[in-house]
């Protein structure tokens, strides 16, 4: 039993090290599931088991946090930026970042014009520490 | 006075697939491969840095029943058991490049930062490795103006 939680959660890992990586692509829970090699009915479910949140979920904040950086560190568009970090609706994208952190990317951004300094950090510190809370 | 770190450690799920890969890919060398008898107490070091030991912890009985062992296993299998190494090198994508050729899968492909071009990799059981080339000359905290002026 102990050694299918072990393999179970090295599988999860791999397919969380897939969103973290390529969060910018189009990933599905079929694309995941076959990073984990198992079937896509049970994939969501093993998920959170493993890190409590579904991988829907840790995707969005995975991308959030990303375009919080760039709201964050740089001019561009906050239209450039939603397609950039994997949203391909606008809506979908302000109404997520919304609920996630709690104010709208434009508010987000003006909160920290002048002060960006201040969260920057290594890149492996900002994925896991800057990343929003569930 | 504390004069220096000497010894570090990780937990492994496998010493031989630990030693394939820290020796064989990672390119360590081993400092120490001694059978205790309870134990194989097994270290690696770089080949450039004979004074720094990586010491690869198989967990198990005595130091862990055979419960805790378990839970250890499980949380480095998903990436929570909190050990990892970060490496300097002089050469972060030759680097990565090498070591993909060698099948390495890595979890984020070298970027540049203002700290240098770093890249991130997992050991075969789940613990965290980056290597990390410094830039030239002093490490700069960008403002944002310079950022933006880059981006």
């Amino acid at each position: 039993m102990s050694r299918t939680i072990e393999d179970r959660n090295h599988r999860m890992l791999r397919t969380r090290d897939t969103m973290d990586r390529a969060f910018a692509q189009p990933l599905d829970v079929p694309a995941l599931a076959r990073v984990a090699h198992i079937s896509p009915a049970h994939f969501s479910r093993q998920f959170r088991a493993t890190f409590g949140e579904t991988p829907h979920r840790y995707l969005q904040r995975r991308r959030v946090e990303r375009a919080m950086e760039l709201l964050r560190e740089t001019g561009r568009p906050v239209t450039e930026i939603c397609f950039d970090v994997g949203f391909n609706s606008l809506g979908t994208f302000t109404r997520t970042f919304r609920e996630i952190v709690g104010e709208p990317p434009s508010a987000y951004r003006r909160r920290f014009a002048g002060d960006g300094a201040a969260l920057r950090v290594p890149a492996c510190w900002a994925m896991a520490w800057l990343r929003p809370a569930g | 006075m504390l004069k220096k770190i000497s010894h570090t450690f990780i937990h492994v799920l496998d010493q031989d697939e630990a030693l394939d890969f820290y020796v064989g890919k990672l390119g360590m060398v081993v400092h120490t491969d001694a059978d205790l008898g309870v134990m194989r107490f097994l270290t690696v070091n770089l080949p450039d840095q004979p004074d720094v030991e990586l010491v690869l912890m198989l967990p198990g009985p005595p130091a862990y029943d055979d419960a805790t062992a378990t839970e250890i296993r499980e949380l480095v299998a998903k990436g929570a058991a909190g050990g990892g190494v970060i490496f300097e090198t002089d050469d972060c994508r030759g680097t990565y490049e090498r070591l993909r050729g060698a099948g390495v899968e890595f979890t984020q492909e070298p970027t540049e930062r203002f700290y240098g071009t770093d890249c991130a990799l997992r050991d075969p059981f789940g613990n965290p490795i980056r290597f990390t080339q410094p830039p030239e000359g002093p490490i700069v905290v960008p403002s944002a103006e310079e950022l933006q002026a880059q981006a």
